[in-house]
């Protein structure tokens, strides 16, 4: 069984006490249970890969005809948020099988965290309709007194030479609804009861926004007290290996 | 707004159960853990409630007069540096935050004593 990701919601935000007494803001996130609705293979697709959806008990109805098809050909309940997550090989001897040991249909349940500490977070972002440049690019704006106009941009190149205005200037326009990754999100806590995550910081997007979490890419490297003691950097490891092997 | 209902569990588990039920005009003599070096001791921070806030992030404000100089210290209700309450006296009072004693001294910041359960 070897799924990097898993598909949720966001529920919200609150504070837990760790061990030390010291407080972290977490966000609690409602991850799966998914189903895999689809496997892509190597030899058919060109890349391997599992399609998943968030099982939400939802109406049949509220899918169209041709995903309700596509559903039924893996025998899997309809669903609305389907996406897809990378495969890795859980263990060395995989042996290059065809199925990777997952098929469709499998249940994806939010354990696949259990012995991750950190995650990686897709969402997306609020939406912010048409923003001005203080809010949108974060400038400084306008002078709050000396005749003041608050919000506003200034200059936007020179005149004359090159009368033109360079592509790429940065201007006001729709901001927000954007897909956002956040990475290397740490785990404080797993509830598997009730399929809940509860990751340290924050997520984008509103509550009960669709995220897409998944095994961090590039956890953080080991460093004196980052990423708990637990964490062994495959490199250092590595290099301490073959140091005790050369004496 | 509403607290989405996973979000009301969540909060309930996390909430500590072991502290009296106490508020503003309730002198409190707080045990407070402090850290030194490897050795964890308890130091007592005693004084009155003067306001709470509640809810999952809820904390209560205490105030007490050392050596003249009014000191406050605010506690969340969950953190781990408070090991214990034990509620001394109560007193009488009119509203839920009170921040007026704060200019008061002396015999002005005194408080009719009364019995609360």
């Amino acid at each position: 069984m070897a799924v990097t990701g898993i598909l949720g919601k966001k529920i919200g935000m609150t504070q837990v006490f760790d061990d030390k007494g010291e407080v972290h803001p977490i966000t609690v996130l409602k991850a799966g249970p998914c189903v895999i609705t689809q496997l892509k293979s190597l030899a058919k697709d060109g890349y391997e890969a599992a399609q998943i959806g968030l099982v939400e008990f939802v109406k049949a109805s509220k899918v169209n005809k041709p995903m309700t098809g596509h559903f039924a050909k893996s025998n899997v309940p309809p669903v609305k948020f389907v996406k897809e997550v990378g495969l890795e090989s859980s263990a060395p001897a995989a042996e290059g099988e065809e199925t990777n040991g997952v098929k469709a249909g499998d249940r994806i349940m939010v354990d696949i965290f259990a012995d991750e500490k950190f995650v990686d977070v897709v969402g997306t972002s609020k939406g912010r309709g048409f923003a001005g440049v203080v809010r949108r690019h974060r400038f400084g704006g306008g002078p709050k007194s000396h005749g003041h106009m608050f919000q506003i941009q200034g200059s936007i190149g020179a005149s004359s030479f090159p009368s033109r205005v360079f592509p790429g200037q940065r201007m006001p326009g729709h901001y927000g609804v954007d897909q956002v990754t956040v990475r290397n999100l740490r785990i404080r806590g797993i509830d598997i009861e009730e399929n809940l995550l509860m990751v340290e910081g924050a997520v984008p997007g509103p509550r009960d926004g669709y995220v897409l979490i998944s095994k961090a890419k590039h956890p953080p490297r080991e460093r004196r007290g980052f990423g708990g003691s637990g964490t062994v950097d495959p490199l250092k490891a590595s290099k301490k290996a073959s140091a005790g092997k050369k004496k | 707004m509403s607290i989405n209902p996973i979000m009301q569990k969540l909060a309930a588990k996390l909430q500590r159960t072991d502290l009296p039920k106490f508020g503003p005009g309730d002198t409190v003599r707080v045990q407070v853990k402090i850290k030194e070096g490897d050795k964890e001791r308890l130091q007592a921070f005693e004084g009155i409630v003067i306001a709470t806030k509640q809810g999952p992030q809820g904390s209560f404000t205490v105030r007490k007069m050392s050596f003249g100089q009014g000191v406050e210290r605010i506690f969340p209700y969950n953190s781990k540096v408070v090991d214990k309450v034990e509620k001394v006296r109560s007193y009488q009072v009119r509203r839920a935050k009170l921040f007026y004693l704060r200019g008061l001294r002396g015999k002005a910041a005194r408080l009719k004593e009364v019995e609360r359960a």
